[in-house]
């Protein structure tokens, strides 16, 4: 080997130790929440959030039950305002554009941020007509532009294999793992920047949960995502990152490596490592 | 993070578990602790069944490790720990290993007792007694700092490794004399050699333990670092 050839085995101890722990400032955020209360009636469920979620990153919210990280979750995509008596006061900001102002059309911001729930909910149509859904009452109706979307959504959703002869089956006919992939399907479809996913597995088998979650590290590649999830292994395996709410309050977030590895609060070591509080 | 106990788990029997393998380790390192200064003594005293006795033990040492490191595994596999539970964890796997290579260069100071005792000339083996004392020191604090999960002068251990390696150095040049003096001393100079090397490598030992013991207390990887370094970032 003459010294050229060494010198090129040398190996580039940047790229090797490199670690997605220590990647944050390169990231772009796509989410802001700025102080955010929310009141439901006189019960004050969130307390003064403030984070940042960046863009086509998986975001995991952990914490017990009654803890505000659905309530946080439904905030991002406007939900709460389908709830009678809920009050909100501060920011959440979509590339820099305040949801909450009065001038966003709330159909369209939903549009831009899909939602995925525990329980699968397809709708009693076929599964084309369930993925085709969002695009018909958006009024189009052209048979190819209707067919290459539905194509597309269902292999995002890694789907396509199992359908694609079944298309025109009942959707409630399908398993229960297939239904939450086709919902998911159904979901960005319409291509939202956002996914929201609440429990998404938590009702599924682990073969059916292993799919989600694979399916979640592809859609990364497009989507940013913000998972709720009682799981914490879950949380734990698809996230880059992790927030960590308390009586709804933000107790701490960072990369998912270091809060499992090494969290700075007693109250998320205690919750994570499954301690008295 | 204040609360570093085992304990206090909701799954009593996770608390048991972690419990069981911090005794375990406990033990080991005991046994350890005993066998070097087993060996010592009969390195010193030129005691050959007290020698054949640390030889004859290490295979306890040896399962201990296997042991401790296997119910490690199931514990990962079975409940996914983190945060401290998992530092924990992969801590105790390293520091066994540790405890086993000084178990091993105990045996290997016994088996140079065993060699030396045929050798006529006794006053000679009282030359590594200030090292085996520093070493045995090093060893048994870094074992306390495990018991009490304390890592507050966690420094003054690893500091000691300086006096062992300068020690070790004097040692080497006084029998390099003897052995230029008259070449009659080689063989039995060499021996003397290899049990003070072994002792060395205990005292690195006992600092590689205090390193994971950093680690495990509050996740900092602090190995490769030069003792200042070390004494540095504790303070910070």
């Amino acid at each position: 080997m003459t010294s050229q050839e060494v010198r090129t085995h040398t190996i580039d101890m940047n790229s090797v130790l490199l670690n997605r722990a220590n990647q944050s400032d390169l990231e772009e955020t796509c989410i802001k929440v700025e102080n955010l209360n929310l009141f439901y009636g006189e019960k004050q469920a969130l307390y003064g959030i403030n984070m940042e979620m960046p863009k086509k990153k998986v975001t995991a919210y952990i914490g017990p039950s009654g803890c505000g990280k659905s309530t946080l979750l439904r905030c991002i995509n406007r939900m709460n305002d389908l709830v009678d008596s809920v009050t909100i006061d501060g920011k959440i900001l979509l590339d820099d554009e305040n949801i909450y102002e009065k001038s966003v059309n709330v159909a369209a911001l939903r549009r831009r941020v899909g939602m995925v729930f525990q329980k699968p909910n397809p709708f009693p149509k076929s599964i084309f007509e369930n993925v085709a859904y969002g695009l018909r009452i958006q009024g189009i109706n052209d048979k190819r532009i209707l067919s290459e979307t539905v194509e597309n959504a269902l292999r995002g959703a890694a789907l396509w294999d199992e359908m694609k002869d079944r298309l025109n089956d009942n959707a409630l006919g399908i398993s229960g793992g297939q239904q939450q992939r086709l919902v998911i399907a159904r979901a960005i479809a319409i291509e939202p920047e956002v996914l929201l996913l609440d429990e998404p597995a938590s009702a599924l088998d682990p073969i059916s949960t292993l799919k989600i979650e694979e399916l979640i590290n592809e859609l990364k590649e497009k989507y940013t995502i913000v998972i709720v999830t009682h799981n914490m292994q879950q949380a734990a395996r698809v996230s880059d990152y992790t927030a960590f709410m308390y009586m709804g309050e933000l107790v701490e977030m960072g990369t998912t490596s270091e809060l499992f590895t090494n969290p700075k609060k007693k109250q998320t070591e205690d919750y994570i490592t499954g301690r008295y509080g | 993070m204040e609360n570093k106990e085992i304990g206090h788990h909701i799954s009593e029997k996770f608390n048991q578990e972690l419990e069981d393998i911090r005794n375990k380790v406990l033990t080991m390192g005991g046994l350890v602790e005993q066998q070097i200064e087993m060996a010592v003594q009969a390195f010193t005293s030129g005691d050959i069944e007290l020698a054949e006795l640390v030889i004859k033990q290490d295979n306890q040492v040896d399962a201990l490790e296997m042991a401790i490191d296997l119910e490690c595994t199931q514990i990962m596999a079975l409940r996914q720990p983190t945060a401290f539970d998992l530092r924990m964890l992969i801590a105790v796997i390293k520091i066994v290993r540790e405890m086993e290579r000084a178990g091993d260069k105990a045996e290997r100071i016994a088996q140079m007792a065993i060699q030396l005792s045929g050798a006529d000339n006794q006053n000679h083996q009282y030359e590594l007694e200030h090292m085996a004392s520093l070493i045995m020191e090093m060893m048994h604090g870094a074992l306390d700092a495990f018991a009490r999960v304390n890592i507050e002068d966690i420094t003054m251990i690893t500091g000691k490794d300086e006096n062992v390696n300068r020690e070790y150095e004097n040692i080497i040049r006084r029998l390099i004399t003897r052995m230029m003096e008259d070449p009659r001393n080689i063989t039995r100079a060499l021996d003397v050699i290899w049990a003070a090397r072994a002792m060395e490598r205990i005292g690195d030992y006992a600092c590689n333990i205090c390193e994971h013991l950093i680690y495990m207390v509050n996740g900092e990887d602090v190995r490769h670092l030069t003792q200042q370094e070390l004494e540095k970032k504790m303070k910070a």
